[in-house]
C-alpha cells in the first residue's frame, strides 16, 4: 500500500475542500440547492475517500466506529427532539413557528436543526455502511 | 442513456456494469439540470453517481465480479416484467404533459407552497421550505429509513467481523 503516493497526496489536499464544501451545502441548502441529505453523503465521501487510499484501519483511527454508531442514531434523535419541542411549546409536533418569537425565526430555526439532524444521520450512515463493508473482508 | 442501459444489461462482467451505472446516474443527473430540478440533480449525482457505485464496488470486492450464466431462460420473470412494462406504458399515455398548468399535481398544495413558502419560513430555497417544514414527517421517514438501512447492513456486516474476532481471540 505504499504506491498511492500521488493518489494520496492528492487526496489529502482535497479533504479540507470536500469537507468544507460538505459544510456549505449543508448551511446553505436554505438558500440554494442542497441540504442535509446531499451534505450528508459528500461528509462522508470525504471519509471514504481517505479510507481507500490510507487504508481502513487508519480511516477508524480518524472516525472511530463508536463515534459513527452514535452519530446515526443522534441525528434521527435531534430530528425527532426538534419535533418534540414543537409540542412542549404546546403545538403540533414539528411545528417549528413556535420555536421563536416569530414563526419565521422559528421556521428558521427548526429547519437548520432538522437539516442538521438529517445530514448527521446520512453522513454516519453511509460511513457505517462503507466501513461494514470494508471491514468484512480483512 | 438507452445505449448505457443495454450495455448494462448485455454485459456479464459486473466490474463495468456498475461503472456504467454510475454514468448512468450521472446523465440522470444532468436530465435533472434540465428540467430546472437542481435539488434532485444534486442528490442523483452525490447518492447515484457517487457514493452508490463505491458500495456496490464495495459489494463486488465480497462477492465476484462476473455474473453467472442463468441455465435456463426465466420465462415467468420475463412474462412479468413484460406485462408490468406495457401496464406502465399504458398509464404514462394518461400523464399530463410536462410543465402542464393545469395538471392534477400542480392544482392541489403546489400554488399555496409557492405563494406563500418565502412568508411563512423565510426560506428562499423552495424545495427545503418543503422538505424540511410541510413535509417534515416525510422526511423524518426518510431519515429512519436510512438509520434502518446502515443499522441492517451493520447487524449484517458487522456482527460476522465480531463473531470471527471474537473465535480467533478464544482459539489464541
Amino acid at each position: 500500500m505504499t504506491h498511492f503516493l500521488i493518489l494520496r497526496v492528492v487526496a489529502k489536499l482535497l479533504m479540507p475542500f470536500i469537507l468544507l464544501f460538505a459544510l456549505y451545502v449543508q448551511f446553505h441548502g436554505d438558500f440554494g440547492p442542497g441540504g442535509g441529505f446531499q451534505a450528508g453523503i459528500i461528509f462522508a465521501v470525504a471519509f471514504i475517500l481517505y479510507a481507500l487510499l490510507y487504508g481502513v484501519d487508519l480511516a477508524t483511527k480518524v472516525v472511530p466506529e463508536w463515534l459513527v454508531r452514535w452519530g446515526l442514531a443522534a441525528g434521527l434523535l435531534i430530528y425527532a427532539g426538534t419535533g418534540l419541542l414543537g409540542l412542549v411549546r404546546q403545538s403540533e409536533y414539528l411545528n417549528y413557528s413556535v420555536l421563536r418569537d416569530t414563526p419565521v425565526a422559528g421556521q428558521h430555526l427548526g429547519i437548520t436543526l432538522v437539516e442538521f439532524g438529517v445530514g448527521v444521520t446520512v453522513a454516519s450512515a453511509m460511513i457505517s455502511i462503507f466501513f461494514a463493508f470494508a471491514k468484512y473482508r480483512s | 442513456m438507452a445505449l448505457v442501459i443495454w450495455f448494462v444489461i448485455r454485459l456479464r462482467n459486473l466490474f463495468a456494469v456498475v461503472i456504467l451505472l454510475g454514468l448512468y446516474s450521472l446523465l440522470a443527473a444532468t436530465l435533472f439540470v434540465h428540467l430546472d430540478a437542481v435539488d434532485v440533480a444534486f442528490t442523483e449525482a452525490a447518492v447515484g453517481a457517487g457514493i452508490s457505485t463505491v458500495l456496490a464496488l464495495g459489494a463486488l470486492a465480497l462477492t465476484t465480479s462476473r455474473e453467472a450464466i442463468p441455465e435456463r431462460i426465466p420465462l415467468l420473470p420475463l412474462f412479468i416484467v413484460l406485462i408490468v412494462g406495457v401496464a406502465l406504458i399504458y398509464a404514462s399515455l394518461d400523464m399530463p404533459l410536462y410543465g402542464d398548468a393545469t395538471a392534477a399535481a400542480h392544482l392541489h398544495v403546489a400554488p399555496r407552497y409557492i405563494e406563500r413558502s418565502l412568508s411563512e419560513t423565510g426560506v428562499p430555497n423552495m424545495v427545503t421550505a418543503v422538505l424540511a417544514s410541510y413535509r417534515g414527517y416525510d422526511t423524518l421517514g426518510e431519515v429512519t429509513v436510512i438509520l434502518t438501512a446502515a443499522v441492517g447492513v451493520v447487524t449484517i456486516l458487522g456482527t460476522a467481523v465480531k463473531s470471527v474476532k471474537t473465535s480467533k481471540q478464544s482459539s489464541n
